[in-house]
């Protein structure tokens, strides 16, 4: 596993109309250690998306850099986006077959699919499943490929309390099996708190870090509530610049 | 008991063939020959094999000319539906093609490559590829930008891409170009054997003419209308079926 060094100098939207350039992103330096779990949390629209899909390599047109260990490259991205975005057309276990290039990928599947209690549903087309199945696919799909850092864009979002719970103790679980980093973005407080290691606030565009604070919750506490809401009401006594964000 | 509602297709093909014998007996015409007479001459054409052989040599021109049609306009249409640039540069060329009628290409094409087979398949092609390649790239305009971008994030190969994420998108569009391309190509196929080949269905629709022969004309287009039906039943339905299976 990797350290993970971000450094965007900026990131800017070309003028569309009226509107002139739109900047999102100034002089953002992010750095995640091997194996940590971190929640972005921040005001809807302000970039963190466009953080993800620069990461993913799927957004090119910025001025900075994206470091995986000592070397430049690309890292191996697990992306599990807001909409699962499965192929409609092919399974779920093709869609997960899909994102792997080596044909041992029984052995990588078949457990990933046990843990998400998704084996029963494993040929089924995805329109046949419910949305909390489908995040449930697109979550093995991310963890399968191995990757260096798994981007989660509000994979919960949506779902209703119950099934975002269950979905949510299933990733943990996942997770401690598999430490991979992890970020992941959301703008739900306590869901952050229940999840990461480390939050990372961020402001509306141009979007910048506000703070940064360790979760000091033990893991074995997380499914408390009323230890993640005091954790929440402790954070807005001591950060007030937190509670404009939210 | 079987439902009223599969008989109507029967019954209705019952009444067309109730109302051809109707006119046909009372106006007492050679130029509207019964649908026994019809069925005789189709009868005699299957016996002599004369009209299996000019249907053979039409539906083989048609699989031909259908395919270089279709594997070109399929490239060409994708590449242009991609490619902002190419698309607005060639896009006048489209229009133009678009818009020559059938009848010039074929002219042209016996005038400057003489009466041979290459010409006469050429002449079908170009008729039908602008149809094809609009098809596909207005298919093209409408892919999904999130499922390229999951592509793009999980390194599929540039053929997986293609494979299990773009040409499933474009599916129902490569159907609509298959079956508004059969049907168009039969007909320009016809007009290209009648100007300049000595075989085929349009060769032979070209010599009943001479001949006043409705009785011929009608059993050559019905052959052609059943073949094309079949093709429809055999291939294309089950091609839809098996393409969307995944739908609820």
């Amino acid at each position: 596993m990797t350290h993970i060094r971000i450094d965007i100098h900026s990131k800017t939207y070309p003028a569309v109309g009226q509107a002139g350039h739109h900047l999102a992103i100034a002089n953002l330096n992010l750095s995640f250690k091997a194996g940590e779990f971190v929640c972005l949390v921040g005001p809807s629209g302000c970039g963190k998306t466009t953080l993800l899909n620069i990461i993913a390599g799927l957004d090119n047109d910025y001025q900075g850099e994206i470091l995986v260990g000592q070397q430049h490259t690309r890292p191996k991205i697990g992306y599990i986006f807001q909409n699962p975005r499965l192929l409609p057309w092919r399974t779920v276990r093709e869609n997960i077959e899909l994102a792997l290039d080596n044909h041992q990928s029984s052995a990588i599947i078949d457990p990933l699919l046990e843990a998400m209690q998704l084996t029963q549903a494993q040929n089924v087309y995805p329109e046949r499943l419910s949305l909390g199945m489908s995040r449930r696919v697109s979550i093995i799909r991310g963890f399968a490929v191995d990757p260096d850092v798994l981007l989660m864009d509000e994979p919960f979002v949506s779902l209703d309390a119950p099934t975002a719970r269950q979905v949510r103790e299933l990733l943990l679980k996942l997770w401690q099996q598999r430490p991979h980093t992890v970020l992941f973005v959301t703008h739900d407080l306590r869901e952050a708190i229940a999840l990461a290691d480390r939050l990372i606030f961020l402001s509306a565009a141009p979007m910048a870090v506000i703070s940064e604070i360790i979760v000091t919750i033990p893991r074995a506490e997380r499914h408390n509530e009323d230890a993640i809401e005091s954790f929440r009401q402790q954070l807005f006594n001591e950060h007030s610049e937190i509670k404009q964000l939210l | 008991m079987i439902s009223l509602k599969k008989l109507l297709p029967g019954l209705s093909l019952l009444a067309f063939l109730a109302v051809w014998q109707g006119l046909a007996v009372y106006l007492n015409s050679t130029t509207l020959p019964t649908p026994e007479k019809v069925a005789e001459v189709f009868w005699q054409g299957c016996v002599s094999g004369q009209l299996p052989f000019h249907l053979g040599v039409t539906l083989l021109r048609l699989v031909v000319s259908f395919s270089i049609a279709m594997l070109l306009g399929c490239a060409i249409g994708i590449v242009l539906g991609r490619n902002k640039k190419l698309d607005a540069f060639f896009d006048n060329w489209l229009v133009i093609f678009l818009n020559i009628p059938a009848l010039v290409t074929i002219i042209l094409c016996y005038v400057w490559f003489g009466l041979v087979e290459s010409a006469a398949i050429l002449a079908v092609v170009i008729n039908k590829l602008p149809n094809v390649i609009v098809t596909i790239r207005e298919g093209t305009r409408t892919l999904d930008q999130d499922l390229l971008d999951m592509a793009r994030c999980y390194h599929f190969s540039r053929r997986k891409t293609l494979v299990h994420v773009i040409w499933p998108q474009l599916h129902p569009f490569v159907m609509g170009a298959t079956r508004s391309g059969l049907a168009l190509i039969w007909k320009i196929i016809l007009v290209v054997e009648l100007l300049g080949r000595s075989n085929g269905m349009g060769y032979q629709l070209h010599l009943f003419f001479q001949l006043f022969d409705v009785a011929g004309i009608l059993a050559y287009t019905f052959a052609f209308v059943a073949v094309i039906q079949l093709i429809e039943l055999m291939i294309l339905k089950p091609l839809d079926r098996k393409s969307q299976r995944w739908r609820r």
